[in-house]
């Protein structure tokens, strides 16, 4: 009797072994973690696995929401040297630190030439770290500014000319209406301040790339980063960000920015436009306000200056650790080609690194405005691109949180020495 | 609350002959006795082995990482670095601050539950038989739902693009943003923390209150007391174990308090709590040294909890299972 029980003990541990072995015939699957989107990235997951001929099959993996989530998930696994991860989904900013501890197979030079002819100057910037490719450029995000047409105009602000911060909160106030921008305390928050300094003229790390995070100078505490701080300062005290200010993300902006009763100006990512033409189509918003929507490139911080807005977007990286390098970036080629990208773009609103993929004929029509984001993507500049940008990141949104408690005065110089003693071991965050 | 706090110490003395065995007062033991004694740790053996390993590996390592100058990411340079990551920590005051927001929460909410849980569990102790099951699955249904996805619904209700509350409370007003200061983040996520774990307390105290014996309260009646007297005087007294438990359990919850503050605030509006200090520093900042000293503090924070309770206020907890024979 017993030994029938450690028989049958056996046979049940062992089952699903033998049913891995099976798994295993047929041709190599290749594990790509992708960030949420409509969709669009598992379909192109099926259309690449069918155009291999059996080489390899693609499968998603769903990562968490935000990219903090993503990146801690990811990395950890990396740290164990999972060898499950094949191709990610990377936000630009985190590459540079899987670049520096390793986590990413190099690419060769012949993909590295093939991936990066026609691509945006953002985003083959965001792909780089230390002078090197280290992803390859997938999609390429851009904030633009979003206005009412009805409400600049009756501000009688020209819009066909670059407008500056100044202007549209000073108009917004005058109207009655609101300026939607990331107040929130999280990764959008450092993406609005780094834009501001960038538009000023400055940046937030002198020398992001050092290796040692002791070396690294934190530089908001100067003109640049003063100014960037008075922007904040006066959108907040003129009260136009809205009640939900110091909680308001992206999504957040994109609802207010529906609300005809107060809606005015917006800095926003450009799923906004797909977002409100299918709330739409599902009859929950009127036809009117889509119609009064407006919009331009990022605002400036001093006329004349020519603005930096945002860039983000997603890169691919083959895993270290992947079993299966040569066929992933075989994979990886196929995932960005500039036809899937334009594809992509018109069914899930993430805008392509291919600068072709924007002549696409159905990407014009279903984006009246792809060449101002085109041209945004190319003025665009990255976030600091430095393995410790978690900490920078989380330092600046502890210093410059809520918008209303920064002032030029102590916000810049406080961000500067809790990121410098962050970076030093010298403080908790 | 004080009031029962304060009653118990002198109470103690009354439990003792009861909730323990002859075990304490006699040094013979009987071959009986001792048999049993030897099955009953046997019988534990395989739960205490596997809560050495679950419980006892992990914190050992935590120990052992809390000494060592280790980022996840570049595990090369990981270096002996003594006692130092507890001196950066003890120093900063982002860990008094969170400290003080842990201690805050953990306070009010155990003050609120245990007042409201005992209400509860007298509503369930004296509702009629055919109710009372019924009763006490409805009071139970908050603590059966998952702490992330009440603390979502809590967010959900209080937002202000999503939320009714606004224009359901008449003196709030419609732009109230509940999330955006440290008094009003910090009242929601007590509220959702007190309609969480509420039936917990009330649960634990129900169990109390069925040890009271009926004949007390009855012999109270006849002599005249009225039912607020027999409250205080006789059923409460008489539950004092159960009561500390439940504060005991419920105190050491309370001060590892996550979830809620990572859905709702993400630590904004200063309200960072020491298990988020400690969820910042190793699984966001990947700096294992430093998060691990967090960890081993609030280890020793909660050991001395459950220490204070046991030996400062005589918890026994072996008593509190008494009435459930």
């Amino acid at each position: 009797m017993r030994r029938r029980a450690a028989l049958l003990a056996t046979a049940a541990l062992v089952a699903p072994l033998a049913a891995c072995a099976t798994a295993e015939a047929g041709p190599p699957t290749l594990m790509w973690y992708i960030n949420p989107d409509s969709g669009g990235q598992s379909r192109i997951a099926e259309q690449c696995t069918e155009e291999s001929g059996g080489a390899y099959a693609i499968e998603t993996a769903l990562l968490p929401r935000d990219a903090p989530g993503q990146r801690e998930q990811l990395i950890r696994r990396l740290a164990a040297n999972d060898a499950s991860i094949d191709i990610m989904s990377l936000d630009p900013p985190y590459i540079p630190e899987f670049a520096n501890a390793g986590f990413l197979a190099p690419i060769p030079d012949d993909v590295a030439e093939a991936v990066t002819q026609d691509v945006a100057e953002g985003a083959v910037a965001g792909a780089t770290f230390r002078d090197e490719l280290v992803t390859v450029p997938f999609w390429a995000n851009t904030q633009l500014l979003w206005y009412r047409t009805s409400v600049a105009e009756a501000a009688g602000l020209d819009m066909s000319q670059p407008v500056t911060w100044d202007q549209i909160v000073q108009a917004a106030a005058d109207q009655g209406k609101t300026v939607a921008v990331q107040g929130v305390r999280a990764e959008s928050l450092t993406v609005w301040v780094n834009a501001l300094v960038e538009s000023a003229g400055g940046h937030v790390l002198g020398d992001p790339e050092a290796e040692e995070g002791a070396d690294i100078a934190p530089s908001l505490d100067t003109d640049a980063g003063r100014r960037a701080a008075e922007v904040v300062a006066t959108l907040a005290d003129a009260g136009v960000g809205g009640p939900q200010l110091a909680n308001a993300n992206e999504d957040i902006n994109a609802s207010m920015f529906e609300n005809d009763e107060t809606a005015g100006f917006m800095v926003n990512w450009p799923f906004v436009w797909p977002r409100a033409n299918g709330a739409v189509e599902s009859g929950s918003l009127d036809p009117s306000v889509v119609e009064d929507y407006g919009w331009a490139l990022y605002p400036q911080v001093d006329e004349g200056q020519e603005s930096r807005p945002p860039y983000g977007g997603i890169n691919l990286g083959v895993g270290a650790f992947s079993q299966h390098v040569d066929l992933a970036f075989e994979a990886v080629q196929c995932i960005v080609d500039p036809a899937k990208q334009a594809e992509y773009f018109v069914s899930d609103g993430n805008p392509p690194s291919s600068l072709v993929a924007f002549d696409d004929p159905e990407v014009q029509e279903a984006f009246p405005m792809a060449d101002v984001i085109r041209e945004s993507l190319q003025n665009a500049a990255p976030r600091p691109q430095t393995q410790f940008y978690n900490e920078v990141s989380t330092s600046l949104q502890r210093t410059w949180h809520s918008p209303g408690s920064v002032s030029p005065d102590t916000s810049p110089r406080e961000a500067d020495e809790l990121i410098t003693a962050v970076l030093s071991g010298e403080a908790l965050l | 609350m004080s009031s029962v706090a304060g009653a118990p110490p002198a109470l103690a003395q009354d439990d003792r002959p009861r909730g323990r065995s002859a075990r304490s007062g006699a040094p013979r033991r009987s071959d009986r006795a001792r048999q049993e004694a030897r099955l009953g740790m046997l019988l534990c053996a395989p739960a205490v082995l596997v809560l050495v390993a679950v419980v006892g590996y992990p914190i050992l390592q935590a120990v052992w990482d809390s000494l060592f100058d280790y980022r996840l990411t570049n595990p090369d340079a990981r270096a002996f670095a003594g006692l130092q990551n507890y001196l950066l920590v003890l120093t900063d005051s982002i860990w008094w601050q969170a400290l003080g927001v842990t201690v805050l929460i953990t306070v009010i909410t155990v003050a609120i539950e245990l007042v409201l849980g005992f209400g509860l569990a007298l509503v369930m102790n004296h509702a009629l038989t055919t109710l009372r099951p019924a009763l006490r699955t409805a009071i139970l249904i908050p603590y059966a739902i998952i702490t992330v996805v009440s603390a979502f619904a809590f967010l959900y209700m209080f937002d202000l693009t999503s939320g009714f509350v606004n224009s359901w409370l008449p003196f709030v007003a419609d732009s109230k943003d509940w999330f955006a200061t440290f008094g009003s983040a910090v009242s929601v996520i007590i509220l959702s923390e007190v309609w969480k774990t509420t039936p917990f307390i009330s649960l634990l105290l129900l169990s109390g209150l069925a040890q009271v014996p009926g004949e007390l309260s009855e012999a109270a009646k006849v002599d005249g007391a009225t039912a607020w007297q027999r409250l205080w005087r006789v059923t409460i007294p008489n539950m004092k174990a159960a009561i500390m438990v439940a504060l005991l359990f419920r105190t050491l919850d309370a001060f590892r308090i996550f979830d809620n503050i990572f859905i709702m605030t993400n630590g904004a509006a200063g309200t960072e709590s020491v298990a988020f200090l400690a969820y910042r520093q190793t699984i966001q900042r990947l700096e294992i040294g430093v998060g691990s000293a967090v960890s081993v503090l609030l280890t020793i924070l909660v050991a001395l909890i459950a220490l204070l309770f046991v030996k400062g206020f005589k918890v026994n907890l072996a008593a509190s299972t008494r009435g459930g024979r």
